[in-house]
């Protein structure tokens, strides 16, 4: 079954069937990396460019890996954005590499939209691994998938989302992505990390039939209740001067994630986070590495959701996997 | 002096409150007849059957970027551009390179006009030396030296006793202050409207509160000087209000609105296409209807492009480090046309009073009306004529408009400066 869309720019182009088709691939996909061969034949000769724009290891690395554990030429390049100070700009580089055929570009870039503008030149599939505060759809992906692997669900699960929600792309995927699967999503943060009717962009960017359902609250003990899932999202320390909030210590006191205030979520519930993790800002040290926390997993989970991505949008249908 | 009859034409002069068909005579630049029927032999006349005869257009800001910046327009393009969009009188914004804050930018601008622009153009001096917000530029000499203004445009100036002192100093010059009314720390780093579009986009947004607050401060102030105060390119219905309010209490303000705002919404950034990247920035339908009401019900005072010309390779980049600006002058009429005539929401008499006699009453200039002895500054133009916006064809030097592709219902014929025709569009009119 093929994809039908030539790009990922982000979750909400996708519909509920092909986040469940990118998940079934990533599935069988997963087993290829505890082959002692990790590689398949899949996508040899296929070429991927990693276009990084900010400083990124985790989701570099694994784009990297996930292209050559299916053969494709993996070529990374770090351009700074100091690329536009020496006159060349995002349209011109676009063209370059464009000029090289490339067939999957990826992404990351502090602007967001910048994968869009790229979409709009390029030939090539465009992966957008993160795009300024908008979206970052691939990781959403393997949320889902480390949920999966532990909840067996999406549908009807209840799911926190606590922190600086203002500034996270990673936020805005998994709001949408959850919600598109039927998932219940309860947003925490201070008022001054929400963007402005957070809520109602949400319901208005729902499809209609639809059961998932989005809430806003700025106290952690009724995001918490009875939550399944809980995933917590950085603290910028860089924007402290921007007065978001009064004090590192404040902060934690009200939406820190301590081993305490796990008290009321599920017995089982999981603990997530995109990283790299702020230990004792927004999560406490004995609670990041405790038995419910999952944020290892989330990093394997990282190269399968990858794996499925590059692979889909190179051209394969499920069948084809090689797995 | 240029002489021209036009014949057969609608005239429509909101400042006479004259409509009616009939003949226009000019000699020697200026207007010496308004008759049913006029007979002039020996006189080149235009057959004007079919469109209407206004006074020439007057636009209270555009940003003519010479000198410094002309790679992206001259007061040449510039003022083709005008004459293109119908307008026969611009006034250019001092953001220019070096800033218009001194007496001798002034003359530089009125000289290099009177060689080489084909509109009449007016500058608008800065209010603060180097629009730094920081003290008073030399106001009283530029104004001596032609300036018709003082704004410090593009940025707005945010020290609220500065702003008290321009508007004391500019009382005995009979001068408008013309604020761009931005708060820079509610905006800081914004690149669109604030709301749900900037929420699903990711990019940071720009609250109608940053607008809105200071619109009030300066309207407070303009109560507190009697200084005449006017809003640059409102785009919120808060501000529309405060605007509102402020002339029922007898305040001396004006305002502006641009054919952008009150034809697209924040929606346009989806897609993150620069062109749709202006300060204010695009806001919502509720602002949208709340500044055609503003038209409408006459809270507005004038139409202003706002024409922002800039180079191509600074639209291409990322959305939020593209600058702020579009181009309008040639979309303007169109613009008005489509969406305030076509649908029923004013008549032909005020809207070319919005694009007239209002916009040069704000200047103090006896200019945008069809009398008897006036300067003969006439804009022709259909009311019917379709046609599609192709920015490949403008006559400014930059192409940054949202309109390229747009169907447009009414189109400008003619551009007559003091007699001369300046504009002629083939298809609707042969000299």
């Amino acid at each position: 079954m093929p994809l039908k869309a030539k790009h990922l720019l982000g979750i909400r182009d996708l519909s509920a069937e092909q986040i469940q088709l990118i998940l079934d691939t990533a599935e069988s996909f997963r087993e290829i990396s505890t082959r002692p061969i990790k590689k398949v034949p899949t996508l040899r000769g296929k070429s991927v460019i990693n276009l990084f724009f900010e400083a990124s290891t985790r989701t570099r690395t694994s784009f990297e890996i996930a292209a050559k554990r299916l053969s494709a030429d993996a070529i990374n390049i770090s351009a700074s954005t100091s690329s536009v100070v020496k006159g060349e700009t995002l349209v011109d580089m676009a063209r370059n590499l464009q000029a090289m055929a490339p067939d999957v570009i990826v992404i990351r870039h502090s602007s967001s939209g910048a994968p869009h503008q790229l979409a709009r030149i390029c030939d090539a599939a465009i992966v957008n691994a993160g795009d300024g505060a908008h979206e970052h759809p691939t990781q959403a992906l393997l949320d889902a998938l480390t949920i999966l692997d532990r909840k067996k669900r999406l549908a009807g699960l209840r799911v926190a989302i606590v922190g600086d929600v203002a500034h996270s792309r990673v936020a805005r995927s998994n709001c949408l992505l959850l919600g598109k699967m039927g998932a219940q999503v309860r947003v925490c943060a201070p008022p001054t990390l929400l963007p402005l009717g957070f809520e109602r962009t949400f319901d208005l960017l729902q499809p209609m039939e639809h059961p998932g359902t989005l809430w806003v609250t700025h106290d952690m003990q009724q995001a918490l209740a009875d939550a399944d899932v809980v995933m917590m999202l950085r603290i910028q320390l860089e924007r402290q001067h921007e007065a978001f909030f009064p004090s590192v210590r404040e902060y934690f006191r009200f939406y820190g994630l301590s081993a305490e205030r796990m008290q009321a979520a599920k017995p089982d519930a999981i603990i997530m986070h995109p990283g790299p993790i702020n230990r004792g800002v927004e999560i406490a040290s004995d609670v990041a590495d405790g038995p419910y926390s999952v944020i290892l997993d989330q990093v394997t989970s990282g190269v399968a959701v990858r794996m499925a991505v590059l692979f889909l949008l190179a051209g394969g249908s499920k069948e084809e996997t090689g797995a | 002096m240029s002489s021209l009859l036009i014949k057969g034409g609608r005239i429509i002069d909101p400042a006479s409150n004259l409509d009616r068909a009939g003949d226009v005579l000019i000699e020697e630049g200026k207007i010496s007849r308004i008759e049913p029927s006029i007979w002039a032999p020996g006189i080149r006349s235009i057959d004007a059957s079919g469109l209407i005869v206004a006074p020439g257009f007057v636009d209270i800001h555009v940003h003519l970027r010479e000198p410094g910046r002309e790679d992206e327009e001259t007061i040449q393009s510039g003022s083709r551009a005008a004459a293109a969009g119908g307008f026969t009188t611009i006034c250019c914004m001092p953001n220019t390179d070096p800033v218009n804050d001194s007496p001798t930018v002034t003359r530089y601008i009125i000289e290099e006009a009177a060689r080489h622009a084909v509109t009449r153009v007016f500058p608008i001096g800065a209010i603060s030396a180097g629009s730094a917000g920081e003290k008073l530029s030399e106001i009283g000499e530029m104004v001596e030296a032609g300036a018709v203004g003082i704004s410090d445009d593009g940025k707005p100036v945010m020290d609220g006793q500065l702003m008290r002192r321009a508007m004391e100093y500019s009382l005995p010059f009979r001068i408008p202050v013309i604020e761009h009314c931005e708060d820079l720390h509610l905006s800081a780093h914004g690149s669109m409207n604030e709301g749900f579009q900037s929420t699903a986009l990711g990019l940071k947004g720009i609250s109608r509160a940053a607008e809105d607050t200071m619109a009030s401060r300066d309207i407070i102030l303009a109560e507190l000087t009697g200084a005449h105060i006017h809003i640059a390119h409102l785009s919120t219905r808060g501000a529309l209000d405060l605007v509102r309010q402020g002339k029922r209490k007898g305040i001396h303000v004006t305002c502006e609105v641009t054919p952008h705002h009150f034809t697209l919404t924040d929606a346009a950034c989806c897609g993150y296409d620069t062109n749709a990247k202006m300060s204010p920035p695009l806001r919502t339908q509720d602002d949208l209807d709340g500044l055609i009401e503003g038209l409408v019900d006459g809270t507005i005072d004038c139409i202003a492009t706002d024409h922002a010309p800039h180079n191509a390779n600074e639209k291409m980049l990322e959305f939020d480090r593209a600058p702020f600006g579009i181009t309008g002058l040639e979309t303007a009429l169109g613009l008005s046309l489509t969406r305030l005539f076509h649908t029923g929401k004013i008549d032909l008499k005020r809207l070319i009073e919005l694009f007239t006699v209002n916009a040069a009453r704000i200047i103090n200039r006896p200019l945008g009306e069809l009398a008897i002895g006036a300067e003969a500054d006439v804009t022709l133009f259909s009311t019917e004529s379709e046609w599609v916006y192709d920015v490949s064809r403008t006559q400014s030097k930059s192409r940054n408009s949202p309109f390229h592709g747009m169907r447009l219902k009414g189109q400008v014929a003619a551009t007559i400066v003091a007699g001369k025709t300046v504009y002629l569009n083939e298809g609707l009119l042969r000299a």
